[in-house]
């Protein structure tokens, strides 16, 4: 049974004590063959599903999921979606990624619940005063919504940062998106899932690849083993972050990526104090408040290759020194809770999306900390590739080929914040 | 919080030392392919489990040597010096 999400379906289902809600989506068991299989079912995966039956017609897709939907970075991240980035190629992928967040919840039956509250970040020195006027000139040539705060404009945005005379990190500016903002990011998979889900696309939990097949004269693609099965396909997506070195070794080639541990951080609820997102890349530091009220906050990620989901202790201390330094009024806040999510970090900190040497394998890789961003997006182009062999018009600057080139796009040195 | 044993100062907390990544990679020659050279400039063996890695003890004694951790429990294994391999001198 398949229900249309909305008001008067709340209020169908209330009078019937709420006991009558269809699944969101089926857990079919794995046919034996498919059109397209795609490892990972986080936001990038689910989302080129769905694009794959919507745009392409193409439904005898399957999304295999190690573990359950929402349950890796996709629910691990600070849901912060933007678009602040300084080369043009990035910063046009990125912008159409929130271009798309916008138009989500319509075009999924879904709600998000995107908050565009506006992304505010500082500068602590005449230096990086000059560093964000380089960078907000950069993206408004690219289109992107940026603007340059005054430190009086600052003070008047966010009352609550540390302005004392004699403060270690005095705010001598800012820049600002506000476009940027949050979104529920369990709501995205949920949603890209059961869109997927209604257009024929199977969706398989608990199902670990543990092996490619490729046939041996040609090289292609031939099929996966799983957890639940061998299946059969020619055409494989592999969208799974910090552990795409894992499957790469199963195909037979490399990728040029680092994994790391990155932390996130939830206070316990509070009252509405928080109306934007404020961070400093000084301080390693950035903060927003959830609709549920806890400070939700990250830092850097961990400094040394890392497949632990817990995070180093270090580098949780800087997130909590950067917090207090930062709004000195939370320093009784208590944190609730902490985790870490394992990405994964190419050389220039920009993401690999495309073909990969084994024909029939198409990337979707090396998103860092950012991935959550660029879901509907990396999504995208992903099933874009996938359908046709060819990169997607936005991604051709992320291929894999650019490192034997050296055209990097690198956002490692020209980003304002980590990421 | 890591201890990592400094094989010239004992043991520190992990906040002293940098990580250097993978250990033990060797320059092409210079006749070497555009792919041969990306290659060494930006793979790097990114193992879930043991991995030999380069570590400088950065707010220390400021010198590098060998570490042999586990990429998950991030337990170390061996810690031998800057110019020797796993399997003894380079």
């Amino acid at each position: 049974m398949k229900t249309r999400y909305s008001a008067l379906a709340l209020l169908r289902h209330a009078l019937s004590g709420n006991r009558h809600w269809p699944q969101a989506w089926r857990s079919p068991e794995p046919r034996d063959r498919y059109d397209v299989v795609i490892v990972g079912g986080g936001g990038h995966g689910l989302a080129a599903a769905y694009y794959l039956a919507k745009r392409h017609g193409i439904t005898n897709v399957a999304v295999l999921e190690k573990g359950w939907i929402g349950g890796g970075n996709t629910g691990r991240n600070t849901t912060i979606v933007r678009s602040d980035y300084y080369y043009p190629a990035s910063a046009a992928l990125f912008d159409h990624s929130v271009s798309l967040y916008e138009r989500l919840s319509r075009e999924l039956n879904f709600n998000i619940m995107f908050s565009q509250r506006g992304m505010l970040t500082v500068a602590h020195s005449r230096g990086e005063v000059d560093f964000q006027r380089r960078l907000v000139n950069g993206m408004a040539l690219s289109g992107v919504d940026m603007e340059m705060l005054s430190a009086a404009d600052v003070r008047r945005i966010a009352p609550y940062l540390n302005y004392a005379p004699g403060a270690r990190y005095p705010i001598l500016g800012g820049m600002r998106q506000r476009r940027a903002g949050t979104v529920r990011h369990d709501a995205v998979v949920w949603g890209y899932a059961r869109a997927a889900d209604r257009l024929g696309v199977d969706i398989i939990q608990n199902c670990a690849v543990t092996g490619i097949d490729r046939d041996p004269a040609s090289g292609v693609v031939t099929g996966v083993r799983t957890t639940r099965g061998t299946i059969a396909t020619t055409k494989l997506g592999l969208a799974v972050a910090g552990h795409s070195t894992m499957l790469a070794d199963m195909a037979g080639f490399r990728l040029p990526l680092t994994s790391y541990a990155l932390q996130a951080f939830v206070s316990e609820p509070l009252k509405p104090v928080l109306d934007t997102i404020v961070s400093s890349a000084q301080l390693g530091i950035y903060v927003s408040q959830s609709d549920k009220g806890g400070l939700v906050m990250g830092g850097n990620a961990d400094p040394y290759a890392s497949y632990a989901q817990r995070g180093s202790i270090p580098n949780a201390e800087a997130v909590a020194a950067g917090l207090v330094e930062f709004i000195p009024a939370f320093s009784r806040v208590r944190l609730l809770r902490q985790w870490a999510g394992i990405v994964d970090y190419a050389h220039d900190s920009s993401p690999i999306l495309g073909n990969s040497p084994v024909p029939g394998i198409v990337l979707n890789c090396g998103w860092g900390g950012g991935g959550f961003k660029a879901i509907p997006a990396g999504g995208e182009a992903f099933a874009h590739t996938l359908a046709t062999g060819a990169p997607h018009p936005l991604a051709r600057a992320f291929s894999l080929d650019r490192f034997r080139d050296l055209a990097l796009v690198d956002e490692a040195a020209a980003a304002g914040i980590s990421h | 919080m890591l201890l990592i044993h400094c094989p010239h100062c004992g043991a520190r907390d992990e906040t002293e030392f940098v990580s250097g990544g993978e250990a033990h990679l060797k320059r092409p020659a210079l006749d070497v392919s555009d792919a041969a050279w990306a290659d060494y400039l930006f793979l790097r063996a990114n193992p879930r489990g043991a991995l030999n890695e380069r570590w400088h003890h950065l707010y220390g004694c400021r010198r590098w040597f060998h570490v042999t951790r586990d990429t998950v429990s991030h337990a170390i294994t061996a810690i031998y010096p800057i110019d020797e391999t796993p399997a003894g001198k380079a």
